[in-house]
């Protein structure tokens, strides 16, 4: 049945149920389990903001704590994937992942392709992505692009606890390597979740608002601004269709040419900085398969080109706005 | 409020997750005449879109409702009053009336549905009314009992309803052994024995429809009557609507699946299509559907007809209802079954108990109350 949770209360229920279905799923990181022998509390914490929550209890000996050293952990679980299991590393925060690089884009990305097809890396690493957590500039990076560049990875970024259970379920259950990235904003929101376990296919975009004059292409907690965005376009007689992309790699081209060819009028969204981001990718492809549909300039509203700051007031600024999104809108209209 | 010949219009409760609704046209004038049966004006849930009905007689004195405005249930949207009330007492009517909360709704109705651990596994179901007589309706395939939102709360007027949703469908269990039209079959029995029901007027839909004649056919005893709306199990033929419903993946294949299902093609709302979706999607679901759908459409054609087992001596009073422009099994269908009292409707299609509901509620109480 279905029920409000939060996408906190999804990305445990998913990995729950996963574990409970496949024996061979198991899930590690840094403080998962509640930091083995901190004042002998196990289960305590559940991940830094409390994800993994209970699953400790629920399947002993099924949940590593790790050291804090990305580098080898990272490893261990794509070798432990390429050897038949299905680990779900969580990286804490995907601006770590610096340590890693050579893991996952060197390895885990490499194998079917090198191996003739013979090997599969079956190995999700889970972790936070996004700004407005005043989480300075270390910790709050959309880094989405770089992993979409890199062939051999799939890359998911859910926008609601819905998406985020089916697309978990759908990336563990999955033979590729998997980046699935949370954003620390949206943990809290809550939407209808069936109780039972359900996959979302990957390169599958939702249409989660229709409109006939303007499309907005995002993903993440962008598709909420987009939203936003749209209800207030909507007043004043503008009807924007909203795509969220969900998976970022695969992407769904057709729904976005599609819904491009019928509006005419683009605006891409994107949390990460604009050299090289989604909202790029996604415009280059619009102009090429779809130009002549197209009646105005393609708009892409994107962070700036720098670090995300640490004051609140800038950081707020950072981020793409719901007002930014619209005045991008009404520019392409104009033409 | 309490004059009597004041009425108060208000937003419907069309099924169980409906809490709001957006008035998108009125249909008479203020001044108009109106009879209990005539629409008045059309509201549109994220669901489904319909018309509000009268259930007295008088004249529309005021209409409240704004049109594209968004009301929560049971908001005063219009008044019928008798033409000698004056102007000031409608006036008065309508700046004092308050809108009852949902939350006193489920009080005193009771939970929206439960769940039943049967022989066949857990079953959810909708239980409306108090009345004497006692009724099943059952959905078709691929269908849940949220189908029946037009229908429920009117037949609970009359008598005590139950909606199940069949094992592999909606919230029930998404597990059958040996998946058919036998194990369906089993499966509401095995219902009523839970829930403590001997006997019961059974509404079937489609498969459904199959499923009650089947019943009616092995197990006369448990039926008092059979209501068979667009009914499978009357003859062979059916359309690409199961083969098409179980391979349909995304969203756009989807929508022109379920437009298969109605003769106004504007009632499948995204809301529906995305529900549908998600559903489709849910461990389990799958494979039974292609189970069930092997066993009882394969080759597109309608491997067991129970109607066939009915037509010879004690077969329960029938009411066959259908929608002529049904695209998934053909009206033809609708004669097939010797005795029955047997309605089409021009305008409508598989759906036809959602599009028609007010006269299908009407002639499906009046078949219970007669048999």
């Amino acid at each position: 049945m279905a029920r409000k949770i939060s996408m906190r209360q999804a990305i445990n229920e998913a990995l729950d149920q996963e574990m409970a279905r496949d024996p061979s799923v198991f899930v590690m990181g840094e403080d998962i389990v509640g930091g083995a022998g901190g004042m002998g509390e196990i289960d305590a914490w559940g991940g830094v903001l409390g994800v993994t929550k209970g699953l400790n209890a629920k399947y002993p000996g099924r949940l590593l704590d790790t050291p804090l050293s990305e580098s080898a952990y990272i490893g261990a679980a794509v070798g432990a994937a390429a050897c038949g299991m299905r680990p779900v590393a969580e990286l804490m925060f995907l601006d770590f992942m610096g340590v890693c690089f050579d893991q996952i884009f060197n390895q885990a990305a490499k194998f079917r392709y090198m191996f003739g097809g013979k090997a599969e890396t079956p190995v999700v690493i889970r972790a936070m992505v996004g700004a407005g957590f005043r989480a300075a500039a270390q910790h709050s990076q959309m880094l989405t692009p770089l992993f979409v560049h890199i062939p051999g990875l799939k890359v998911v970024c859910p926008s609601n606890a819905y998406d985020a259970k089916g697309l978990l379920i759908q990336s563990i259950r999955d033979n590729d390597p998997v980046i699935f990235c949370e954003h620390k904003n949206l943990y809290g929101e809550e939407t209808d979740v069936p109780a039972e376990s359900y996959a979302i296919p990957f390169g599958e975009a939702n249409v989660v608002r229709d409109g006939k004059h303007a499309t907005i292409v995002t993903y993440g907690m962008m598709v909420h601004r987009a939203m936003e965005a749209a209800a207030t376009l909507a007043k004043q007689g503008v009807e924007c269709e909203v795509i969220d992309l969900r998976t970022l790699s695969p992407i769904d081209w057709d729904t976005v040419i599609d819904s491009a060819e019928r509006t005419g009028h683009v605006v891409c969204v994107d949390e990460a900085h604009p050299r090289c981001s989604i909202a790029a990718d996604v415009s280059a492809m619009i102009t090429q398969e779809c130009f002549k549909a197209l009646k105005g300039p393609i708009q892409m509203v994107t962070a700036p080109h720098t670090p995300v700051p640490f004051s609140p007031v800038l950081e707020d600024l950072y981020i793409p706005s719901a007002d930014a999104i619209a005045k991008a809108v009404k520019k392409s209209m104009a033409h | 409020m309490s004059d009597q010949r004041i009425v108060p219009i208000v937003m419907p409760k069309w099924g169980l997750s409906m809490k709001e609704g957006k008035v998108t046209g009125w249909l008479l004038e203020n001044g108009s005449p109106i009879n209990p049966g005539d629409a008045i004006l059309e509201v549109e849930t994220d669901k489904i879109a319909g018309a509000v009905e009268a259930h007295e007689s008088g004249v529309l004195r005021r209409r409240v409702g704004e049109p594209d405005t968004i009301y929560p249930v049971k908001s005063l949207l219009g008044v019928i009053a008798d033409p000698s009330v004056p102007e000031e007492e409608i006036d008065a009517f309508v700046s004092s009336f308050v809108t009852p909360s949902a939350d006193d709704d489920e009080a005193e109705q009771g939970p929206k549905f439960e769940f039943a651990e049967t022989a066949s596994g857990k079953l959810r179901y909708a239980k409306r009314g108090s009345g004497g007589e006692t009724v099943i309706l059952i959905h078709g395939f691929g269908g849940d009992l949220d189908n029946w939102l037009f229908n429920i709360d009117a037949l609970g007027e009359a008598a005590t309803v139950y909606a199940l949703d069949l094992p592999g469908h909606g919230q029930s269990a998404k597990a059958l052994d040996k998946p058919g039209l036998g194990a369906l079959t089993v499966a509401v029995t095995n219902f009523m024995k839970t829930v403590g029901i001997d006997s019961a007027h059974l509404v079937g839909h489609s498969m459904g429809g199959a499923i009650a004649m089947h019943m009616a056919a092995s197990d006369p005893d448990k039926v008092d009557s059979l209501t068979l709306i667009c009914s499978a199990g009357l003859g062979p033929e059916i359309g690409t609507y199961v083969d098409s419903y179980v391979a349909a993946q995304g969203r756009k294949d989807l929508k022109s699946v379920l437009e298969q299902l109605f003769a106004d093609k504007s009632l499948v709302s995204r809301q529906l299509v995305d529900d549908v979706l998600k559903y489709k999607r849910l461990d389990g679901v799958e494979p039974l559907l292609k189970d069930l759908a092997a066993s009882l459409f394969a080759g597109q054609t309608q491997q067991d007809q129970p109607g066939a087992r009915l037509a010879s001596g004690n077969a329960p009073p029938a009411l066959v209802i259908w929608g002529k422009q049904d695209e998934v099994i053909p009206s033809a269908h609708a004669q097939k079954l010797p005795g029955a009292k047997v309605v089409v409707f021009d305008d409508a299609g598989h759906m036809v108990f959602m599009e028609k509901a007010s006269d299908v509620n009407a002639l499906i109480k009046a078949h219970i109350a007669g048999s």
